[in-house]
């Protein structure tokens, strides 16, 4: 028995806004792989949660007719990797969600979940952050639209109002479009373990594939939120493909992050881990992309 | 408090439980429908010792609210033997594999090896350790865990594709 006060539940996004706004104290409950086990340890223990599981209305993806991915929150990260829009326009975040849990996590946990936790490590943020996600957040007073970069606040603290609710994900077009990402998380075990360091990077090349148009790298855990580095990102614009730029790459990262201690990795190591995984995923996105990296 | 009435189908039958809202699938499938094969291991989503298929996929019941379960399907071990105690080919792989020790993560590990042995496309060892990872074993040390679902899956390609 879960040791929670009320469970209030919505049977519309509507109704779900309006118990939200007589009750802000009270949770969302999606999945609840965070919020039930931190009931469980009793850090939660009391709360009232308002359950928006069983509305449907807040699952799936789908191609808009402008072009954009559009994620609906309660999407179970199983059904993100396996989903026909993600495995062909950004099969990255596919790889990325797949690298959660274990087999019943992905089934239970959810996408939306996963970013309004508002925590460094989160697999599927990681990614989102390096497309440049936009969020659509609803309360009963209408909807706003916040670029996903604007969305942490700091650890475990997110940009969401006592009465808001994540109410969609868009990747735009230009966004994804000829863009090629690769992920690496780096972990103890290769299963059920939090990330001690995740890395994602896309990519958009010349045509002539030679050099590169657009790159884009984020962290997690290399800072108390997700993160982008864009000096890294500035210096490649237009540059050709060499090992020599690869390496600075990889030097510049450093200047955009700020890892710290814990008792998972050293600051030390996780400073090795971010000059080190950001050239590997850069390597590895930039071949997806049809590249070749010039010695 | 007994406070809420969830319907779904537990291994073939509808049926109705009176619980209350608190409730895990966990406590809900043990405690009122009897169902022992359901473990009450870490309680946290750790172990996979509660994993029971919904609709088709595991899931560990111990952090599945209870009234989550409206409308379901749901299957647990004790679907796959018959009502004649006769056990399913998986079960009698994990007895011939000496894949069971203690036993209690038995049930979890068939019910995460399901999807695996159901589907189509051939597994490999790395596959299949990938599918079975939510689930904690400390006895066996996995490797006869792998060889018994290995050979159901392979078996059961064999007996579609005759």
């Amino acid at each position: 028995m879960y040791n929670f006060k009320t469970l209030y539940e919505a049977t519309s996004v509507a109704e779900a806004l309006k118990l939200k706004a007589n009750h802000p104290e009270a949770l969302f409950l999606a999945g609840g792989s965070d919020i039930l086990i931190k009931i469980r340890e009793g850090r939660l223990a009391g709360v009232d949660l308002i359950n928006i599981y069983m509305l449907d209305e807040l699952r799936g993806i789908c191609l808009e007719k402008d072009g954009s991915i559009l994620i609906r929150p309660l999407t179970s990260f199983t059904d993100v990797a396996m989903h026909p829009v993600i495995k062909e326009h950004l099969p990255v975040l596919g790889e990325a969600v797949n690298t959660i849990g274990g087999p019943q996590i992905r089934n239970i946990g959810t996408i939306g979940g996963n970013i309004c936790n508002g925590v460094p490590s989160a697999d599927s943020a990681i990614t989102l952050k390096a497309y440049d996600a936009v969020l659509e957040i609803v309360s009963t007073e209408g909807t706003r639209i916040l670029p996903y970069a604007d969305f942490n606040l700091g650890f475990g603290k997110v940009d969401l109002g006592p009465t808001e609710l994540l109410a969609g994900i868009r990747i735009p077009k230009a966004s994804w479009e000829n863009t090629y990402g690769h992920y690496i998380k780096y972990s103890m075990r290769k299963a059920m373990d939090i990330a001690t360091l995740g890395c994602s990077v896309n990519v958009k090349l010349a045509k002539d594939k030679q050099s590169i148009d657009q790159l884009r790298i984020a962290f997690g855990v290399a800072a108390p939120i997700p993160i982008r580095t864009p000096k890294a990102e500035e210096l490649a614009k237009g540059e050709t493909i060499t090992k020599a730029l690869i390496d600075r790459i990889g030097e510049a990262v450093l200047e955009d992050v700020n890892p710290r201690s814990s008792w998972r990795a050293s600051k030390e190591f996780r400073l090795q881990l971010i000059e080190e995984l950001a050239k590997r995923a850069t390597v590895e996105a930039i071949k997806k992309a049809g590249g070749t990296i010039n010695v | 408090m007994y406070n809420r009435s969830v319907t779904c189908t537990v291994n073939g039958k509808k049926r109705t439980f009176m619980i209350d809202v608190r409730s895990s699938l966990s406590d809900m499938l043990r405690g009122e429908a009897g169902l022992d094969s359901i473990k009450h291991g870490c309680d946290v989503g750790e172990c996979g010792a509660c994993t029971v298929l919904i609709d088709g996929k595991p899931f560990n019941s111990c952090i599945y609210l209870a009234v989550w379960a409206e409308g379901k399907t749901i299957l647990t071990l004790e679907g796959l033997s018959t009502t004649q105690g006769t056990i399913s080919d998986i079960q009698q792989a994990f007895i011939d594999e000496g894949a069971v020790q203690c036993g209690f993560c038995t049930p979890g590990f068939i019910m995460a090896s399901i999807p695996i042995i159901e589907s189509d496309i051939p597994a490999s060892r790395d596959e299949i350790k990938r599918q079975i990872a939510g689930n904690l074993c400390r006895c066996t040390g996995y490797e006869h865990i792998v060889d018994a679902i290995e050979k159901t899956q392979k078996k059961r390609i064999a007996e579609r594709t005759r």
